[in-house]
């Protein structure tokens, strides 16, 4: 599976992991419970900045409140830690301040797409270079599994321990509607379409959207008969791949085939770019 | 009445209950999440009438409490730390619409940086929201106080939203026996919420909240807030007579605990305080004259209370689990301002800072505190304020700063 290219490769001895000089050996073992996604999103990710071959110096990492919030704390880069529903208005900030950085938000369903929702929205209107992994684990995680905005219909947490009757975003579909020019949906199990499509994401100029459907064994999928290994089996087993699918048709049914794969990757001003412009205009006009 | 073994969480829940809420707008946080886990599956099970929604943020959430409470409902709800100040906005935005309803706060530090345990600087956030404060020492406290809350809050003279706090993971992860009162009793002392002019009928209305006032209409709207949660302490003193009377347990604004005769006083709110206890009773022991106040009102604050229950002491210490960055702590600031120019004020009111992000404040420091103001008192001049912070700790401290250092100069080596 190795596709490292880096010194982390090289130096990994036989009884480390080949990421372990990514990682902030001093935070591990990490709090993520057994059969959860989040790991290998995580280092995806990092494979994905080591075939990319992304500077580390460019590197920043933006995470919320939350399971998946925690990366950013466990790995070796300039990452930040932010407040719930923050992460994309303080990489909004970094970006702006310093655009030569590459700035990616790692962050979960339920800080991105509840309490920073609007965040959200606005940042793929604006087209702001911004890489966003979002990892959908279809509840709160880390306060104990309650319901949350990518809830399925009927699912167990425990506020809703009887089913949940609120219907669940079609995150891949929001984020498309609003402009935003990468939008892809892989499971946490495929690492290597997922790898593929994060570098994919780096290269464009403009504001990219990676849905992660992880497993939450512990949390979600206990309370909903797909404890273990069962959460993960089930979206195996359902999910099938439609590139350039159209995005309002690849809502997560209750029953049926999960649609994953890469839906939009097309060219849009962003807004550095249109601001650069507005810049240059400005200039000829008073020169 | 039966006893249960409950945590802090579990009591406010119970409470919530008890008290027959029409509506709850949640929002999880740790640590506060198991009390809306509570409600929802009572009320999912059908055990307990009653809606509840888990919003998006806290902010939603606030603002769903106030309208759903303008409507003339009872409504519960419950957060924590960042999620009351991302709430803030609407704290002091609903206050203002005079309708009460009960929002219960587990305390926990603020960020930057990040931690899970308690302090205060929450829930002295909201000081000046218009919300009136009950801070709570004990599980049992936090059920008695969210019904005495309800009481105060929709007593006619008082109209106001009201904020019942406990310490996260002290007292909301620790269980305690409590006594869960029949449900007869709760509804003979906390009736149904009488509206009265509160209430929302789009078919006849009655006035439009449109208007955006000058500043002789808007101060008249502010000084009536005001004049309310004044007379808030003299309804919470009536309404304490009457819970005793009803449920055998007496919850002063102000708790005084082996006061009576002490020169000398500690001077606390919430958990913490029961470490303030022990310590007293340690001290009483070794022959000290000593005692502790522990203010259960903040809002509106019951100064002439604090005045006579502070005069004629020799010294007092008031320790803060709070930070005014640049001023200090702010219940010292509190007492201060109540004890201006009174003449039997006591000479020597010493402030200390601790207890920050759940930092313990073990016995030992709290006889170092004794013996601090002992010798102010006897030379006649107030010690400087003190944080209190061991030499260990900043030894531990150091060393996690030289490990992130390497751990920065590895980040850039890599570079």
């Amino acid at each position: 599976m190795t596709v490292l290219t880096s010194q982390a490769a090289m130096t990994a001895g036989d009884a480390g992991h080949p990421l372990d000089p990514e990682l902030r050996e001093g935070r591990i073992p990490h709090i993520w419970c057994p059969g959860c996604g989040i790991g290998s999103v995580m280092q995806a990710f990092l494979e994905a900045v080591d075939t990319f071959q992304l500077e580390r110096n460019r590197l920043a990492v933006v995470s919320g409140i939350g399971c998946t919030g925690r990366v950013a704390g466990y790995l070796k880069a300039d990452s930040f830690h932010t407040t719930h529903g923050r992460p994309i208005p303080f990489a909004t900030g970094l970006k702006l301040a310093r655009p030569e950085l590459h700035v990616n938000v790692l962050s979960g369903d339920g800080d991105l797409a509840a309490i920073g929702g609007n965040h959200l929205i606005h940042a793929a209107r604006r087209n702001i270079d911004l890489n966003v992994v979002c990892i959908n684990n279809f509840n709160y995680g880390m306060t104990g599994g309650q319901v949350g905005p990518t809830t399925p219909l009927g699912a167990k947490t425990t506020t809703s321990p009887f089913g949940c009757h609120e219907h669940p975003f079609n995150l891949v579909d929001l984020v498309a509607s609003c402009g935003a020019v990468y939008v892809a949906r892989w499971l946490s199990m495929d690492v290597r379409r997922l790898r593929r499509s994060i570098e994919e994401s780096f290269s464009k100029t403009g504001f990219t959207f990676i849905e992660v459907l992880a497993p939450c064994p512990v949390n979600f999928g206990r309370r909903n008969q797909l404890d273990e290994a069962a959460q993960g089996r089930m979206l195996v087993e359902r999910s099938e791949i439609r590139n350039g699918a159209d995005t309002r048709e690849v809502a997560i049914p209750d029953e049926g085939p999960i649609v994953c794969g890469k839906f939009v990757d097309h060219e849009r001003p962003s807004y550095l770019q249109l601001l650069e412009g507005l810049r240059a205009r400005l200039q000829e006009h008073s020169t | 009445m039966k006893r249960r073994l409950l945590t802090g969480n579990g009591a406010a829940a119970w409470a919530a209950r008890l008290a027959g809420v029409d509506y709850v707008p949640a929002f999880p946080i740790t640590p506060q999440t198991e009390i809306i886990e509570s409600l929802a599956n009572w009320i999912d099970r059908g055990e307990m009438p009653g809606r509840l929604v888990t919003l998006e943020s806290e902010h939603s959430m606030l603002t769903a409490a106030g309208a759903a409470a303008a409507t003339g409902v009872r409504v519960f709800s419950a957060t924590s730390s960042q999620g009351l100040l991302y709430a803030m906005e609407m704290l002091y935005t609903v206050s203002g619409w005079r309708a009460p309803f009960v929002l219960v706060n587990v305390s926990r530090g603020l960020s930057s940086p990040i931690t899970l345990e308690p302090d205060h600087n929450d829930i002295l956030a909201a000081r000046d929201s218009g919300f009136l404060q009950i801070h709570c020492a004990t599980c049992q406290e936090v059920l008695d106080s969210v019904l005495l809350a309800y009481r105060l809050g929709e007593d006619n003279r008082v109209r106001l939203p009201v904020l019942v706090n406990m310490d996260g993971f002290y007292l909301s992860f620790t269980r305690e026996p409590v006594e869960v009162p029949e449900a007869e009793a709760v509804a003979a002392f906390l009736p149904s919420f009488q509206a009265g002019e509160i209430r929302f009928r789009a078919s006849a209305p009655e006035s439009q909240a449109v208007a955006v006032l000058g500043g002789g209409p808007y101060s008249y709207f502010r000084y009536e807030t005001h004049l309310a949660a004044r007379i808030a302490i003299q309804v919470y003193d009536e309404l304490a007579d009457v819970f005793e009377q009803s449920f055998g347990r007496r919850h002063a604004a102000v708790e005084c605990y082996r006061c009576e005769d002490a020169d000398y006083l500690f001077v606390m709110i919430g958990s913490f305080a029961t470490k303030a206890r022990a310590a007293v009773d340690s001290l009483r022991e070794a022959g000290w004259s000593i005692g502790l106040l522990r203010p259960r009102l903040f809002r509106p604050f019951p100064e002439a209370q604090v005045r006579r229950l502070l005069a004629g002491r020799r010294a007092v210490a008031v320790i803060d689990q709070n930070l005014s960055f640049g001023a200090g702590g702010v219940l010292y600031a509190e007492l201060a301002a109540a004890l201006y120019g009174e003449k039997a004020a006591p000479p020597v009111l010493a402030s200390f800072v601790g207890g920050l992000g759940g930092r313990d404040i073990p016995p030992e420091e709290f006889y170092e505190i004794a013996r601090l103001i002992r010798d102010a008192a006897e030379r006649g001049e107030t010690p400087p304020p003190r944080l209190l912070y061991t030499e260990a700790e900043l030894r531990e401290t150091r060393k996690l700063q030289a490990i992130a250092k390497v751990e920065r100069a590895g980040l850039g080596a890599k570079s």
